[in-house]
């Protein structure tokens, strides 16, 4: 039975889930964006920010020192990858830069495994989030509350620096033209290792925040990937504002259906997609022509 | 090489195949090992054709494998049917159905586009299996009790159990399977698979129906799968529900990859040495479950370093032996001769002969992108057998104007009329069938074929129509088609270059492929967009003759900057200025137009 408060709680949920999304989806297309690489090994960056904030929680027993902890290490493993491996990518066709990153996300999964073993692991909320809140109309987990708030926040902040600052303008004219860029004195590389690094910032942060809601295994970035591309697809690969808005829409429509059959919300999430790919094959927000 | 002995690779398979009992046991291989790898190695043939021939990068043909394992399954284990191959074959067309389902959706898209699309549905068909399905499909637990097959041969049965006989039984499924697999490469299908992979801009220009292409190696891939998906239930007696997962698809693609993509072989090797490391890391080393981790390095430095995998790698040392010796026997031979010109008849079945009238029509076109109007209301007729000059300073509006001609782009308004028929808004293909076609301002080549195999490309388009499912016919058995290449060839004086990968060529060289490529194709009206570009003086020189003989029968609009060159050959010239027509007239009478000295040279000539 459909109450009212039933399904308020869960169009709160979706919103939660879709903040989440909407912020692992804009590392995704910031990356695809700027480096025309799909990273396959998205998914493995939001489980090991999962992983690392556990780390770091488990060390210093902060919830704050986890998040940026574990944010940080995002930010150089991303690098790495990109400095390591992706970078000798560019000139290879499409093909060979899913199949590596795939790879590496191979990897990443299996040494977190071998690491931490299969079984799953759970970090707390932080005990200032912990319990319900009353929100006048319904009771409501705080903690999810504060997932929400955070995610917000996270992608009101990459949007100021995609937007506002001298490295977005150098990320957003790379996304037009990067050779261009390159002409004009800017070290492309550079900047393309650091989008590297905050697209992967973002679905490791993603995954720290996550972390409380459910509990850690080695391959939970699996389904998150690809409830990821459907976000994309939807929203429109390369567009930030596509993201946030499929991100929104994939988590409503997950948390809706899940109110009347959960086993049907994976179902009607690739339902919508296939209906966004047979009206408006380039996204809800994507630019017809640059595909 | 291999097509002068076309059986050679079946038959070295099959022996291979019986000798594994023999031999592979003593590297620690049992046989439902063995069998696995089997399973996999169909299943990957399928896979192969769809991505190493036709560059389409599936993450999702777990939903195929799963469907068809499912339906074969749920038959066998319902009794609703007794036969095992039946049932087998039932499954491997309910996966082919699928792949249409899921073709039509996820060839709207190319690239990275694809492969998400194709991880998605997949996903989607793995939550309706274990969910609103479950009830025929037994959800999470899979179902139990596949039964396996026997033979009857006269007074002998051959029960397959498990171990060597169910090797037995699969080994032939392999081997028809790849036989299959192996007509259908070498088929003329087989063949713009590859063009496809390589440039699908150019497969859709010389007349193929690329979507329809893409589509049915995408269905092929699908049957493959849905056959390996049923012999899985068949080997382990159990449906497993893990067949649809992400991991499932996953493993296909990163075993097609270290075995050697385009090869068919590859997913075979593949996953003998996946599923040989599996077992040797985990029980032999004691790794336990770092094994994965091992081999997704192996496979990252694979992707690295050796793009095309094992077989890949083995076949390009071979390739490298091969060439050095067969370049120093080319060095050796001498000069060609001269093009024979008496070759390439213009048109052909398509030619309509009781149409008089012009060749081509332009009325009223007009071109806009957003505020930026390129072209005006343009009006223009070719006359059959004219060889026409279009030539305007740069920005004029020459490319669009042709493109439009073609149709690769559709007009803003106005109308293209090609014989007698309206064809404003057709697709390049149909267009090319017609008999219009055009080579292009830059080459648009098959880049990974030879020289050879780039035209016999255009020319099975003239040859076999815009689609045909010709998937068992050898190449040879195209009528007509060896005279059609060899006589475009030799036209544009390739004929002794022509086993030559196009990488090997020079620019001069690869200019004229791309004249032949649109020859190829017999047009009746053929369009050239700057044919002399970047050419040196001899290039220049040797490409004005190829023009001046290749216009015997045929009807040329030649765009170009080479005036020169376009006041020699043309006999009207159209000038288009700031995307309006200009001027059209003889060449002596554009030499003395005013307006042209003026577009050209800013109103100096005229002050």
């Amino acid at each position: 039975m459909i109450t009212w408060s039933n399904f308020v709680s869960q169009l709160f949920n979706g919103l939660a889930l879709g903040a989440l999304l909407a912020l692992i989806s804009a590392g995704l297309t910031i990356i695809y964006g700027t480096l025309g690489v799909l990273n396959l090994a998205h998914g493995a960056m939001f489980m090991l920010g999962g992983y690392a904030g556990y780390v770091a929680f488990q060390a210093t027993g902060s919830y704050a020192i986890a998040v940026i902890a574990g944010a940080l290490f995002l930010v150089v493993v991303g690098g790495l990858v990109e400095l390591v491996v992706v970078r000798h990518f560019y000139n290879r066709p499409p093909e060979d830069q899913l199949l590596v990153t795939f790879g590496i996300g191979i990897v990443i999964v299996e040494l977190v495994r071998l690491a931490f073993g299969s079984l799953s692991l759970t970090v707390p909320a932080p005990s200032w989030a912990a319990g319900v809140t009353s929100l006048g109309f319904m009771i409501y987990p705080t903690y999810r509350i504060v997932v929400l708030a955070i995610a917000a926040a996270a992608l009101a902040v990459l949007y100021v620096v995609l937007y506002r600052t001298r490295l977005g303008m150098m990320v957003r004219a790379g996304i037009e033209d990067s050779g261009m860029v390159d002409m004009l004195g800017i070290n492309i590389y550079r900047v393309f290792m650091l989008v590297f690094g905050i697209g992967a910032m973002a679905a490791g942060f993603a995954g720290i925040v996550n972390a409380p809601v459910v509990s850690l295994t080695p391959d939970m970035g699996d389904g998150i990937l690809v409830q990821t591309f459907v976000v994309v697809v939807i929203g429109g690969v390369g567009s930030f504002p596509g993201a946030i808005l499929g991100g929104l829409i994939a988590g409503e429509i997950l948390s809706l259906t899940s109110m009347v059959d959960p086993s049907y919300s994976e179902v009607m999430l690739f339902v919508v997609m296939t209906l966004v790919l047979l009206l408006r094959p380039e996204g809800l927000l994507g630019l017809r022509g640059r595909a | 090489m291999l097509a002068r002995r076309p059986l050679l690779v079946e038959g070295l398979t099959a022996l291979g195949l019986v000798a594994v009992p023999f031999v592979l046991p003593y590297f620690g291989f049992s046989p439902g090992t063995i069998n696995q790898i089997l399973v996999w190695g169909l299943f990957g043939i399928g896979f192969d054709i769809v991505f190493g021939y036709t560059g389409l990068l599936s993450f999702g043909q777990s939903a195929f494998y799963g469907t068809g394992g499912f339906i074969a399954a749920y038959l066998l284990t319902n009794n609703l049917m007794s036969n095992v191959l039946l049932a087998l074959l039932v499954g491997m067309v309910g996966a082919a159905v699928a792949g249409v389902l899921v073709g039509v959706i996820a060839l709207r898209r190319t690239g990275i586009y694809f492969a998400m699309i194709t991880v998605a549905i997949a996903e989607t068909f793995f939550f309706i299996e274990n969910s609103p399905l479950s009830a025929w499909t037994g959800g999470e637990n899979g179902l139990p009790g596949v039964p396996t097959p026997s033979f009857t041969f006269g007074s002998f049965t051959y029960h397959v159990t498990n171990g060597w006989s169910m090797y037995g039984f699969l080994a032939v499924c392999y081997f028809i399977g790849l036989a299959i697999a192996l007509r259908i490469v070498r088929s003329p299908v087989g063949a713009i698979f590859s063009a496809i992979r390589d440039n699908p801009l150019r497969a859709q220009a010389v007349g193929h129906a690329v979507g329809l292409y893409k589509l049915t190696a995408f269905v092929i891939a699908a049957a493959y799968a849905g056959l390996a998906g049923g012999l899985l239930g068949v080997l382990q007696g159990f449906m497993p529900p893990d067949a649809f997962t992400f991991d499932t698809s996953g493993q296909l693609v990163m075993q097609t990859a270290i075995g050697g993509i385009g090869t068919l072989f590859g997913p075979l090797v593949g996953a003998v040495v996946w599923l040989y490391l599996r077992d040797f890391l985990q029980e032999v080393v004691g790794l336990g479950a770092a094994w994965k981790l091992v081999l997704g390095v192996v496979f990252v430095l694979l992707v690295c370093f050796l793009r095309r995998g094992l077989i890949g790698g083995l076949q390009d040392i071979i390739a490298r032996l091969v060439t050095r010796s067969r370049r120093a026997a080319s060095e050796a031979a001498p000069a060609p001769a001269a093009p024979s010109l008496a070759s390439v008849g213009p048109s052909r079945r398509r030619q309509d002969t009781s149409f008089s009238g012009p060749v081509l029509e332009a009325r009223g076109l007009t071109k806009s992108f957003g505020g930026l109007i390129a072209n005006r209301n343009i009006n223009f007729a070719v006359e059959p057998g004219e060889l026409r000059g279009i030539i305007g300073p740069n920005g004029a509006g020459k490319s669009t104007f042709f493109k439009m001609l073609t149709c690769e782009m559709p007009p803003s308004s106005g109308r293209i009329i090609f014989q007698g028929r309206d064809i404003t808004g057709m697709d390049v293909a149909a267009v090319c069938q017609l008999g219009l076609t055009k080579s292009y301002q830059v080459n648009q080549l098959f880049s990974r074929l030879t020289l050879r195999q780039n035209v016999v490309i255009a020319a099975l388009a003239e040859r076999r129509g815009i689609f045909s499912l010709d998937l068992l016919r050898r190449m040879d058995r195209v009528p007509g088609l060896e005279t059609q290449v060899e006589s475009t060839l030799a036209l544009v004086g390739l004929a002794a270059r022509a086993d030559l990968p196009v990488a090997e060529l020079a620019y001069g060289e690869k200019r004229r492929l791309e004249i032949a490529l649109a020859l190829a194709s017999s047009p009746s009206l053929l369009l050239l967009d700057e044919p002399l570009a970047g050419m040196s003086p001899q290039e220049r020189v040797e490409t004005v003759q190829l023009l001046k003989n290749i216009r015997r029968g045929r009807t040329l609009v030649v765009v170009d900057h080479d005036m020169d060159a376009i006041f020699e050959l043309a006999e009207r010239i159209t000038v288009l200025h700031e995307g309006t027509l200009l001027a059209e007239g003889t060449p002596a009478e554009i030499q003395r137009n005013g307006l042209v000295q003026e577009a050209y040279l800013g109103g100096v000539a005229a002050a």
